[in-house]
């Protein structure tokens, strides 16, 4: 009986009647692309993109140069120096991401005492030219300048779960 | 006008002929270039709707000039032969994967009468010319000097020949339900209603056709002598530029020519599917006959799309089990059915 069963199944060719069912279903669904320069996915407030370094309100950048970041970063992409300023605090004198090694695991962020590293929701940047995958201090700085509103405002939206 | 005429009255008898036959070949082999070229289109959108997507879209209205950005791209490109190779093969290898798929098209009836060569022995020239496509595969193969170009001619050789014989089983089906070998009078021979068509009496012929065209062309799921995953690109590893073009049109030339022949052969070729209906069959009794002939082609082109989107590629030795196992003695056995049935004059089609 269930030999029977197996061969009049194979004959009418059934379950390759059923996919074709599945697939001419799904023909005729509704289209989920996103079509991308025109139309973009909502994003995370928690979105790990192009790095930038923070300031305090008064202005003071907040990088202390403990070196955290440096340590904790898996891929080695980050190059600090440090000395102390004139008015004798310590501060970096130089703070290199290399976007090339980074692999934007966010630990960096994650393992700062001050909340100066941070990754923003940038993400569409592109290198044409060799060096530009430096992100040096000064630039870190500026796109941290550019964007303090969009950060802090991420942050603010995470702080309850921190 | 009359200057035209009396210019083409001084052109002398063989040459007028042989400027007729030409003009004839192009009017079939350009509107066939332009299908090949929105099959290619209308199987990334259609397999792109199954996987929930939209397609190609960005050259033109819709992605509608896609097709002519990929065969530009690809006429630019350069043509690279590898060292070793065969090169003489390897060049006319793609011209002879694509040649017999345009042949074929000269004894394909498009409406009663409209047929480049009506000759009788028909269905032998198709079946003669679909098996000749094989070549340029193993040809291509061979040449390439190259593991896996030559293990995809191999696999295409033994699938094509085992396909091949079930294929010309069912054909030999037709060739019992309409006493002739000649396309036009196989179409004639249906005329009636939809009921009349071969598709009912040759129910299983016609599967197995279908089914073996979509092997003879290796189209997914039996496109293992392509086998992405395990053997590359497989035949055409190694063509790049127009040589890889050619196949590209070989293949889906193909394609079309398995659709128009299951149109023509199972689904009554350019007959009205109302036909014996009252009503409806006055309606739509203004509809010329090529019409319903290229709907029917397309429905069965959709099919090869739709089984693209659906199955999984064959393993090989299923292939072969398939082949020899399953479709042959399904074809001989419906092949002493059919038979029986034209001694008996069965109705309503072999009386």
């Amino acid at each position: 009986m269930k030999a029977i069963q197996f061969y009049l199944k194979s004959f009418l060719l059934w379950e390759l009647l059923r996919g074709l069912h599945l697939t001419g279903k799904y023909f005729f669904a509704r289209k989920i692309t996103v079509q991308y320069p025109e139309e973009k996915t909502p994003q995370s407030n928690r979105f790990r993109g192009k790095h930038a370094l923070r300031r305090y309100a008064n202005g003071e950048e907040r990088c202390i140069a403990c070196k955290l970041c440096e340590a904790v970063c898996p891929a080695m992409a980050i190059t600090i120096e440090a000395e102390p300023r004139d008015d004798g605090s310590r501060r970096t004198t130089r703070y290199d991401i290399d976007l090339f090694k980074c692999i934007y695991c966010g630990f960096c962020e994650e393992a700062c005492p001050v909340d100066a590293i941070v990754e923003t929701r940038e993400f569409e940047y592109v290198f044409d030219q060799r060096g530009q995958n430096i992100m040096t201090k000064d630039l870190l700085l500026q796109h941290g300048d550019k964007n303090e509103q969009q950060i802090a405002a991420d942050r603010a939206q995470d702080a309850p779960y921190r | 006008m009359e200057l035209i005429l009396a210019s083409w009255g001084m052109v002398p008898e063989t040459l007028q002929s042989l400027l007729i036959i030409i003009v004839k070949i192009v009017v079939i082999v350009v509107p066939i270039m332009l299908s090949v070229a929105y099959l290619t289109l209308a199987e990334r959108k259609v397999i792109g709707y199954m996987q929930v997507r939209i397609g190609p879209n960005r050259v033109g209205p819709r992605g509608l000039l896609q097709p002519i950005a990929d065969g530009l791209k690809l006429a630019l490109k350069e043509i690279i032969i590898p060292t070793k190779a065969n090169h003489f093969l390897f060049i006319v290898a793609p011209m002879l994967a694509l040649a017999p798929a345009l042949a074929a098209w000269a004894v394909i009836p498009f409406d009663d009468g409209m047929v480049l060569a009506d000759i009788n022995a028909g269905l032998l020239y198709v079946l003669a010319l679909t098996s000749l496509s094989v070549y340029g595969i193993i040809i291509a193969g061979w040449a390439s000097n190259s593991k896996y170009a030559y293990l995809g001619a191999i696999r295409s050789a033994a699938q094509v020949v085992a396909y091949e014989i079930a294929m010309g089983f069912a054909l030999v089906g037709v060739l019992l339900a309409a006493g002739s070998m000649n396309l036009g009078d196989i179409v004639r021979a249906q005329e009636g209603s939809v009921l009349h068509w071969f598709w009912l009496p040759l129910l299983p012929l016609f599967l197995v056709y279908f089914i073996s065209g979509v092997a003879e062309t290796n189209r997914a799921p039996f496109d293992v002598s392509e086998g992405e995953s395990e053997i590359v690109a497989g035949f055409h590893v190694e063509y790049s530029g127009m040589t890889f073009a050619l196949f590209f049109l070989a293949e889906y030339a193909n394609m079309i020519l398995i659709a128009a022949l299951s149109a023509i052969m199972f689904a009554g070729g350019w007959l009205s599917p109302f036909a014996g209906i009252p009503v409806i069959e006055a309606m739509f009794a203004w509809v010329p006959g090529i019409v319903w002939l290229l709907a029917k082609m397309s429905f069965f082109l959709f099919l090869f799309l739709w089984f693209r989107a659906t199955f999984p590629r064959y393993r090989y030795d299923q292939i072969m089990r398939l082949g020899w196992k399953v479709f042959i003695p399904v074809t001989i056995v419906w092949l002493l059915v059919v038979a029986a049935a034209v001694m008996a004059q069965l109705g309503p089609w072999f009386d």
